[in-house]
């Protein structure tokens, strides 16, 4: 705003000069320079009304929440970096979503989009992580692993082992809204903390940019390599935008600990291994997320925390702890027995095929983890996938044997 | 902690930076618009306060750009080096940030412009534009990366020449005797965009759903063999869609990447839909890649009748705006301004589907074409392969020629086509009927 004001100040005076020497076609030539010619109507600015989406064959939080007064109320407002609500609410209007899967709808340009569209990521909180009001209840953050008690899975029913969450730097905008430059300053501010871990969390940053063919296979045949988000979900939310430029992978030379950097978030953390000792994942996982934390805070940067919504991330569903925590499992049997289903919802977990959300389960091979982000701690939500999955395999062996399983009464939700 | 702020020549805020008290950066922070507007409502009367309360302007109104101007232009300029497309070899660094400041009065801005050819490099053989307008102004603010780029793509038009509108269909000499043997269909295509909307990829929902109102009004007024129907997009019963599938007419949400990135299928299908006449001789897209592309159509080789019945419609939809209070977008130096600046000028685009099974396979047929100021595509359109030796054969211009001119050299050079063929089926050479570079 400041710039093109003094530009057009600066043009003024030129004018005001050049019209006492040259005369009105020298000022108009000059005016034009700038502006639009005179008699080209200015573009028409409509009521809320007008504007408002047509959402009647839509099924995400968003259009469930967004009322024709909420949509008055906040589409002339934008946050401090210029987010609006029509750009974050862009990908709920251009995917009208699934008959039986509830999509989110809605994205958060930066930290205070929670806050300038509240009243409608508010009810969106809480419809889509079951009851939590962020107006009234504060998340609990924990990290502190050794809490984590039964940790180590049965190894012939539970092949790996996995947790992930995503970190967001105070500051800068998030994917859906920031410019090159604040996509480059993140990648710059991440790796150089992550150049100082040590010990078994030494590692290497690869740049989507800059890799080698050879390093690009390698990283595919680890699993490892993320490609340009294809699902309009999230293209149409913006985070493709500028594809590959400031995105890469950074992972530990043992390939247990792994970085995304500005894919979807500004960072996904990731730590996993073959096998099923839990505890000792999560413990890296703590120990790596601390780490990092401290790298960045003497560079002076910070993580987007809050009390009410614990970790700010670009996604409403991933709120909170913004943490999946997950294993690879055989469970051949019960994945056929029709209280499958309600065994998973009352220990709060979910079910999804081995190449991770909306793939097939190959060979009775499922992924378990966690249905909920916000509202318990990290050590909540992890001790309840090992107490889950140790209720599974049970159930699994039971089956085996022949013998009957019961169904176990639901978990309470917010401790 | 101490806050600087530093203010540019003229006493406007420019930046702020905030310092730990051991000196080390905190964060590098744009001001909380409450503050900015604290500040520079001091300092200036002349301030327009526009509406929004953190200081966006118009609805779109781009805060984000003056946010990015807390980064040096090195830092936002796009990684253009594996890119090949006209945006990317024209924008230099220097260009960006002398234009990165600017904006259209309704807030598109450079990055706005180019973030389709940033996120598409492009094909190593195909030379895409790169960038699109967001509003008739965009080719005014924008003008030095557009001007280039424009004479790169349309043949080295200046920025000084002047582009010559003719549609007046007596104009054309012949084009009603093209052999129905080799000619199966003649189509005429061209896009139109009403004055004072944005462009799609820049406009809001309000803005899209008042240009499919104001063509409605102007297409249910059309009488005679140009009477029709419109069917949008949001509202067709599956019985509707299956005809306009049959007919070959519908179109559906793009999936270029190249349209995508520009932000055109924002808030698919909102008002979006198709009108055509009861004889499906003359058909209106509204809200696809541009306001309107207004085609004509029919089975045979009668171009003349097709653009006949392409002017007078286009003409009378013309004066039912004007009735209105509205008027195309239209300038002498740009002729008709459309998204995409490879469709400026006429934004035709005249062409027949034709059998050419022995002319194709001749070492002569790609010089021939370029001789003729011809393409070819498949019978799908852009992007898809000729089925059956069957080939979509049009005009390669599009500014620079009026739509008589450009018309005049497909009938003229399908005429010529259809010779060199029918010598081909008889064994015969076509080394005398090489055209002239037209």
């Amino acid at each position: 705003m400041a710039s093109s004001f003094t530009r057009i100040l600066s043009s003024k005076r030129n004018v005001g000069i050049l019209s006492v020497v040259g005369g009105s076609v020298t000022a108009a030539f000059l005016l034009n320079r700038e502006h639009v010619s005179a008699g080209v109507p200015v573009r028409r600015i409509y009521p809320a009304s007008a504007e408002y989406p047509d959402l009647r064959k839509h099924n995400n939080c968003m259009a469930s929440n967004l009322t024709p007064a909420i949509y008055a109320k906040l589409c002339d407002k934008a946050t401090p970096n210029g987010f609006t609500l029509d750009q974050a609410i862009q990908t709920g209007v251009d995917n009208p979503g699934h008959p039986f899967i509830k999509t989110v709808g809605m994205v958060a340009g930066d930290e205070e989009s929670y806050e300038v569209f509240a009243d409608l990521l508010d009810p969106v909180i809480k419809e889509r992580h079951n009851g939590y009001d962020p107006c009234t209840m504060k998340h609990p953050t924990d990290l502190d692993a050794s809490k984590i008690h039964s940790g180590q899975f049965d190894e012939r029913y539970v092949l790996s082992s996995r947790v992930r969450t995503g970190r967001s730097i105070r500051g800068l905008s998030l994917p859906p809204a920031c410019t090159r430059a604040e996509r480059r300053e993140v990648e710059r501010v991440v790796i150089d903390a992550l150049s100082g871990l040590k010990g078994d969390l030494t590692g290497r940053y690869y740049s989507l940019t800059q890799m080698t063919e050879k390093e690009q296979q390698q990283l595919i045949d680890d699993h490892f390599l993320f490609d340009k988000p294809v699902s309009p979900l999230l293209t149409c939310a913006g985070m493709a935008r500028d594809w590959p430029d400031a995105r890469g992978i950074w992972h530990n030379n043992e390939k247990t600990f792994l970085i995304w950097v500005n894919e979807e978030d500004h960072t996904r953390v990731i730590s996993m291994e073959k096998g099923g000792n839990m505890k000792r994942v999560f413990e890296r996982f703590c120990r790596g997320l601390k780490e990092v934390e401290r790298l960045i805070q003497e560079r002076g940067w910070e993580f987007m925390w809050n009390e009410r919504l614990g970790y700010i991330l670009t996604c409403p569903s991933n709120l909170g702890t913004g943490l999946r925590a997950g294993v690879h499992v055989k469970l051949p049997l019960l994945s056929k027995d029709p209280r499958f289903s309600k065994i998973l919802d009352n220990l709060r977990l979910q079910k999804r095929g081995t190449g991770g959300v909306d793939t097939a389960a190959v060979g009775g091979v499922f992924d378990i983890s966690n249905l909920d982000r916000l509202g318990q701690s990290e050590v909540q939500l992890v001790q309840t996938v090992i107490d889950g999955v140790n209720y599974l395999v049970e159930c699994e062996k039971k089956l085996e044997k022949g013998q009957d399983i019961k169904v176990p009464p639901p978990l309470k939700q917010f401790k | 902690m101490s806050q600087w702020v530093i203010f540019d020549l003229f006493g406007f805020p420019y930046r702020t930076v905030l310092m730990k008290t051991n000196g080390r950066r905190y964060c590098q922070k744009p001001f909380k618009c409450e503050e900015l507007e604290r500040l520079v409502v001091k300092k200036s009367d002349n301030y327009v306060r526009q509406r929004g309360k953190y200081g966006a302007a118009m609805p779109f109104g781009n805060t984000h750009n003056q946010m990015k101007m807390n980064y040096s232009s090195d830092q936002e300029y796009p990684d253009l080096s594996k890119h090949n497309n006209h945006m990317a070899k024209i924008l230099t660094p220097a260009m960006y940030e002398r234009l990165r400041s600017k904006q259209t009065p309704s807030g598109f801005t450079l990055d706005d412009v180019i973030q389709t050819g940033v996120d598409n490099p492009g094909h190593p053989f195909i030379m895409t534009v790169g960038c699109v307008a967001g509003d008739e102004e965009t080719y005014e603010v924008f003008k030095e990366l557009l001007d280039p780029v424009i004479e790169d793509r349309h043949g080295g038009y200046k920025p000084a020449d002047k582009h010559k509108t003719d549609l007046n269909p007596d104009n054309l000499k012949g084009g009603d005797d093209l052999d129905p043997n080799y000619v199966l269909s003649s189509r005429v295509r061209t896009g139109r965009s009403i004055r004072g909307f944005c462009l799609p990829p820049h406009c809001s929902r309000g803005e899209r759903r008042m240009v499919e109102k104001l063509s409605n009004e102007a297409l249910d007024s059309l009488t005679g063999d140009l009477k029709g129907k419109y069917y949008a997009l949001k509202n067709m019963t599956d019985a509707e869609q299956q005809q306009l599938i049959d007919d070959h007419f519908l179109f559906d949400k793009p999936v270029s990447p190249l349209l995508l990135a520009s932000g055109m299928a924002r808030d698919w299908p909102d008002a979006r839909g198709i009108w055509h006449n009861d004889n499906k001789t003359f058909l209106v897209w509204v809200n696809e890649e541009d306001h309107l592309r207004v085609i004509s159509m029919q089975k045979g080789g009668n171009m003349k009748e097709v653009f006949n019945r392409f002017c007078t419609g286009l003409t009378k939809i013309e004066s039912l705006f004007k009735e209105k209070g509205h008027e195309f977008m239209w300038n002498e130096h740009l002729g008709y301004v459309l998204t995409c600046p490879s469709n400026l000028g006429t934004g035709l685009r005249a062409g027949v589907h034709m059998k050419l099974p022995n002319m194709s396979k001749h070492a002569k047929f790609e010089e021939v074409l370029k001789r003729l100021r011809l393409q070819k595509r498949g019978t799908g359109g852009v992007d898809t392969a000729a089925v059956g030796g069957v080939f979509d054969i049009s005009n390669a211009d599009r500014l620079g020629f009026s739509e008589v001119e450009l018309v005049q050299m497909v009938v003229d050079g399908v005429k010529l086509l259809t010779e060199m063929e029918k010598r081909l089926e008889k064994g015969q050479s076509i080394d005398d009927l090489m055209p002239a570079q037209k």
